[in-house]
């Protein structure tokens, strides 16, 4: 370890374990935020063990069944085909948290690099990287989606890679602004002054300093990303029948909406609840990560 | 402030020029060969080699892409397969019905979000701060899509009040034209009046707390005076560069909503044209709303310079 490295982590910059327990014990500190935290626990939960929590198969017609209101057999009543509607909800967590996640997973493989190379080299590089992210936040976040996925075609895999992608300028943006601010402190100037490689600083020094803004950010566009998937399959463009997601179930539930409105009930208040839930989280991370913003 | 906005005119014009080749760019997305996905359902070897030499598919891609901008430059965005109109007609004849329908929910967002966002910070940590919170993050939370739909069935299908959806223009009659928008601008405008909330209210909170606010309060003016005139008028000053914002929201919430509602705007143009696999028209509308977005925005930062007064230096 060098003496800049050391400095960096008895300096209280990335000192990770206790970090984490204090960060534990700052957000536990907030209501909000730790309602925020419960729903997702139990939504991930739910789509996990979707197989044994949903009472039937979310695929299963049945044509004595449709469009039957909720009763004890079928607690949130039955679709136009006479699948359950609770088992769909079910297994469409799975659509939802799993477009969530990997699109913002995407956004931040593809943002964060970009974001440490135009912070962190500047010049045309910088200027570069900055003219296209402009180019991307131009273009408003769902009508770029939606032309992405028209033109991957169809799917929940092109409709990830479509919200990924139209995420990204975000973090290019944040992660820039973020290295410009951490890249003149005196512990960056002491790692190169003892000569370490870019490559290193880049990695273990700076990149670990930007991190909180990005987790917080990471979050709240991890809700942002639920709706999208959710425009995406409403219009048709993402997951795709007869496979659930909540987005579908409502581009199907429109159709039916005066003779069976509970279609379009249920996987709609999922959808908020769950956006609503990484929102609280988000919120309340924020307060505690990045108090400035 | 003149050197500023032409910082501004400058860096707005390659961005201009790099949204051009991503909007070039998709057509490269499309797999296989382009004339046959351009060509939809059709497979007429004549045609297909026609569209080729259209769209130039037969020559090295910078050489389409020169092609292409030198037409858009010229307003020509190319030929809907489905309707056979030119592009920018098509895009220019949905533009005031999405326009209408994004003035409306403007009108919302104003009149919900700036006074709640105002109460919020006036009345902080109160029950009037968290239930104005609480449905602000709400309107973030809730899709515009399913609003709608469960407007429709409680305002239309329940009680019935309004029209469902559907689009009656003002010239054939203006009160079944504001019946028809109510539902939609409520919608639309919901999520932008909770952003527009949340700012004002971090806006409000800032002002509150400067010495010209405390001055104005020292001098015995009444609390009214010094919320409305002295901090809101400046609390606004940011708020003017979220209008410019507020439209990349309006119009991707307008795809929705025109979807859900059945109204013939710029939005519902993008879905049917996604469906048709028209990507001219897929094409055009990025492009469209892009170089608008771009050009607000421009518009927005030199309202900015014009209004407040540290940028007239």
């Amino acid at each position: 370890m060098t003496a800049a490295d050391r400095m960096t982590t008895t300096g209280g910059f990335v000192d990770a374990a206790p970090a984490r327990a204090g960060l534990l014990r700052r957000l536990a500190a907030r209501p909000a935020a730790m309602v925020g935290l419960g729903v997702v626990v139990c939504f991930l939960a739910i789509a996990l063990l979707a197989p044994w929590v949903a009472p039937y198969e979310a695929a299963a017609t049945s044509w004595s069944l449709v469009r039957k209101a909720p009763s004890a057999a079928h607690w949130m009543g039955t679709d136009e085909l006479g699948r359950d509607v609770l088992s769909r909800v079910v297994f469409g967590a799975r659509a939802s948290l799993e477009a969530g996640v990997l699109s913002v997973a995407i956004a931040l493989s593809l943002g964060v690099p970009l974001g440490l190379l135009a912070g962190y080299v500047g010049g045309w590089t910088d200027s570069l990287i900055s003219r296209f992210t402009d180019a991307l936040l131009a273009c408003p976040f769902l009508i770029l989606a939606i032309a992405l996925a028209a033109f991957l075609g169809p799917s929940l895999m092109n409709a990830m890679i479509a919200i990924g992608i139209a995420a990204t300028p975000l973090f290019i943006r944040l992660t820039r602004g973020q290295v410009l601010a951490v890249k003149t402190e005196d512990f960056v100037e002491a790692a190169r002054a003892v000569g370490n490689p870019h490559r290193r600083i880049l990695l273990r020094h700076i990149l670990p300093n930007v991190t909180s803004p990005l987790i917080v950010q990471a979050t709240l566009t991890i809700a942002t990303a639920i709706i999208a998937e959710a425009s995406l399959s409403f219009l048709g463009l993402g997951q795709q029948p007869p496979a659930p997601s909540w987005g579908s179930m409502l581009n199907f539930a429109k159709n039916f909406i005066s003779q069976a409105p509970w279609m379009a009930v249920w996987p709609g208040l999922a959808i908020c609840t769950i956006v609503l839930a990484f929102n609280l989280l988000g919120d309340g991370l924020r307060d505690v990560l990045d108090p400035r913003a | 402030m003149s050197a500023f906005l032409l910082r501004r005119l400058a860096i707005s014009i390659p961005t201009l020029l790099i949204v051009t080749m991503l909007v070039f760019g998709l057509q490269q997305l499309l797999p296989g060969d382009p004339a046959l996905a351009l060509s939809g359902e059709e497979r007429d070897p004549a045609v297909l080699a026609a569209i080729r030499a259209e769209y130039h598919l037969d020559r090295p891609v910078p050489v389409q892409y020169a092609f292409w901008l030198g037409g858009a430059l010229h307003g020509d965005l190319g030929i809907s397969l489905k309707s056979n109109q030119p592009v920018t007609e098509l895009v220019l004849a949905k533009l005031p019905v999405t326009a209408e329908l994004a003035g409306f929910a403007m009108l919302v967002a104003l009149a919900i979000g700036i006074p709640a966002g105002v109460i919020s910070a006036v009345k902080r940590d109160s029950v009037w701060d968290h239930i104005a919170n609480v449905i602000g993050l709400s309107g973030l939370s809730i899709p515009h899509f399913w609003l709608g739909i469960m407007l429709i069935l409680l305002v239309s299908v329940q009680w019935g009040l309004l029209p469902p959806g559907g689009f009656v223009s003002p010239a054939d009659s203006l009160t079944d034209n504001l019946a028809g928008m109510i539902m939609p601008a409520l919608v639309l405008g919901g999520g932008v009046a909770a952003m527009m909330m949340r700012h004002t209210r971090s806006a409000m909170l800032g002002t509150l707390r400067s010495d010209y606010v405390r001055t104005a309060r020292a001098k015995g003016l009444l609390e009214r005076t010094v919320v409305i005139k002295h901090a809101l008028r400046n609390a606004l000053i940011p708020i003017v560069t979220l209008g410019a914002l507020a439209l990349g929201e309006l119009l991707s919430g307008a795809v929705l909503t025109e979807s859900v509602f059945n109204i013939p705007g710029f939005g519902k143009l993008v879905v049917d044209a996604v469906f048709n696999r028209d990507y001219a028209v897929v094409q055009g509308v990025v492009l469209f709303t892009a170089s608008a977005y771009i050009l607000l925005n421009l518009c927005a930062d030199m309202a900015y310079c014009l209004i407040n007064p540290r940028m007239r230096g």
